[in-house]
């Protein structure tokens, strides 16, 4: 960065030659930006309008402004807060369980090995694969109850035709989504343990430090930029699953397994509530506000350091 | 000097047969990710009746029915709507993204810090909390299950991360480069041309392979923006569910074509999927 704003001049020109060059730097930027506010801001504030109105989808002309009612009758709604509190188990779930399997794999991984670029191939794959072709996958060749992979290999241990997605929604929809997200962690973490020094690992050998201190005290200290920039970006991905309840348990049994984004859904387009679907909306976003601020001032520390 | 050496090369080879049981290990566990999708291709491949066992068959004669099946039932319209929503939006994230990179990185603007907090505050605002207008202004405007409402928001979900990663890769061109361009007298749009953009082709590949794997994926907005006549690959293979009932085999055969193009284009971006990923903050 520093580099790069060297070479350009402004001391000797003139304040118009300034001001012009100024609109041919900000010129490029323009598109973008105007694109982006329209897209994303407008239809916001248009959501923050709609959650004080009374409003039904299918029936034109009944908006009816009600003020904070939606807030109102959103909170004290039972199935809104088991929503909010399923949002955050299976996001702290999927991207914890996920984490620990990827720093496994990644360390497993950044080894000299026969065939290191087909295991790292095959890792990967299930981030990759279409997100409602992996919930279907697990939903029918894995968990289903007669001819499911799994109830066939727990057979002998007396598993029986267990219903998994009907008996354990929660844990059926995390094991999807930990399957999806630990090639997303490995592949994060791995960069963090590729770019690590070889010198203070050998020095640190040398010293006579066993692998397993090694890589507590020299390598998790490294790799906590790393780890912590996988876990917020992870984390708002996974806040707004949407594929995997929708296709797995439809948020049940009843309402079971029903996070904001299937909650919101429902609401909205099954139950045509505009009004209550937008407060529940503006809910979410304060709520990915206070935790997209931490991981905004991280992922630029991140940037700091990749360009020190 | 002399321990020390010795010290090492005995970590080294104390080291060695615990290298061959990790070795193992990460092969296992490759190989346990990866079975569902193993089997959903093998299941793609058999007549229903071997499908639906009890004991799951290993040995069968392989057959492309299921496909046929799939491709009879209205698969192609709907890899075309994928394929059209796909490719312009990318374009477009490329024409919006290229120059926003440029006055990010190369000639920055005043404030670039906020610009660049702005666009990644796009990407964070969750989609559940403009899906409501955006189907409402859709229906007002006749755009519901229009294939370009679609573009313009799978554009939108891709700029930040193209922004982002651009930026990565601009920032990574030697300023000499570029001073180079400047004393030639060249003028901003050639001197971009001329020295810039083939040194950012590799980047630009890159960027737009990570755009097409998030764009041929998503759902939301497809399924609830889109039906019949716009819908994308992800809506085929959700209708394909309650229109066909329960075939293991046939829905195998559709999940592993429409997931197919997206896993191919990502083995081979293996390289730059860590970038893409991590926004450019990672190399």
């Amino acid at each position: 960065m520093a580099t790069l704003t060297a070479p350009t001049r402004v001391a000797t020109e003139d304040k118009k030659a300034r001001r012009s060059e100024g609109w041919s730097r900000r010129g490029p930027l323009l598109p973008a930006l105007v694109f982006a506010i329209i897209v994303t801001q407008l239809p916001f504030l248009l959501t923050l309008w709609y959650s004080l109105q009374s409003w039904n989808l299918v029936r034109p002309g009944s908006e009816q402004f009600v003020g904070l009612q939606n807030y109102a009758d959103i909170f004290s709604d039972s199935t809104f807060r088991s929503a909010a509190w399923h949002t955050i188990l299976i996001t702290g779930a999927c991207v914890g369980i996920a984490m620990l399997l990827g720093i496994g794999l990644a360390v497993l991984l950044d080894r000299e090995f026969v065939g290191r670029s087909v295991v790292r191939t095959l890792l990967i794959t299930p981030f990759l694969i279409m997100p409602v072709a992996g919930a279907l996958l697990w939903k029918y060749m894995m968990l289903d109850p007669i001819y499911g992979i799994i109830n066939w290999v727990l057979g002998p241990l007396g598993a029986g035709e267990t219903d998994w997605v009907s008996q354990f929604p929660l844990s059926a929809i995390v094991v999807a989504l930990v399957w999806q997200w630990t090639p997303f962690m490995m592949l994060l973490v791995l960069a963090g343990l590729q770019a690590q020094p070889k010198e203070v690992l050998e020095a640190a050998q040398v010293d006579g430090a066993t692998g397993i201190r090694t890589f507590v005290f020299v390598t998790l200290p490294h790799l906590r930029r790393y780890i912590e920039l996988a876990v917020l970006l992870g984390a708002i991905y996974v806040v707004n699953t949407f594929d995997q309840i929708y296709m797995l348990t439809q948020g049940g049994p009843g309402t079971a397994s029903a996070n904001l984004p299937f909650y919101i859904y429902q609401r909205a387009f099954l139950g045509f509530d505009v009004g209550q679907a937008a407060a529940m909306g503006v809910v979410v976003v304060v709520g990915t506000i206070i935790v997209s601020t931490l991981a905004l001032r991280l992922i630029f520390k991140s940037f700091d350091i990749e360009e020190a | 000097m002399a321990t020390a050496v010795g010290t090492a090369a005995q970590f080294r080879h104390r080291r060695h047969p615990g290298g061959t049981v990790a070795t193992i290990a990460t092969w296992v566990i490759g190989f346990l990710f990866f079975f569902p999708v193993l089997w959903m291709v093998v299941t793609a491949f058999k007549q229903e009746v071997d499908a639906s066992t009890d004991t799951p068959k290993i040995f069968f004669t392989p057959t492309l029915d299921q496909f046929r099946g799939v491709f009879d039932s209205g698969f192609w319209p709907y890899v075309g709507n994928s394929m059209f929503a796909v490719v312009v939006s990318t374009i477009l994230v490329l024409v919006l993204a290229v120059p926003a990179a440029y006055a990010v990185s190369i000639r920055p603007v005043e404030k670039t810090q906020d610009v660049l907090f702005f666009f990644i505050s796009t990407k964070m605002l969750p989609v559940v909390a403009v899906i409501v207008p955006l189907y409402v202004i859709a229906q007002r405007i006749g755009m519901l299950d229009n294939i370009w409402f679609l573009v313009i928001l799978f554009t939108s979900m891709n700029l930040p991360i193209a922004v982002w990663m651009l930026r990565s890769f601009m920032v990574e061109v030697p300023g000499e480069v570029l001073e180079a361009a400047e004393v030639d007298g060249a003028g901003m749009f050639a001197s971009f041309r001329e020295v810039l953009l083939p040194m950012l082709a590799p980047g630009i590949a890159a960027t737009a392979l990570i755009c097409v794997i998030f764009a041929w994926n998503e759902f939301f907005f497809s399924f609830i923006l889109t039906a019949a006549r716009a819908g994308t690959v992800p809506v085929f293979l959700v209708g394909f569910i309650t229109s066909e009932g329960l075939f293991f085999a046939q829905l195998s055969a559709a999940a592993t074509m429409a997931a197919l193009p997206v896993v191919i284009a990502g083995w081979v971006a293996q390289k730059q999927l860590v970038r893409g990923l991590s926004m450019g903050a990672i190399k």
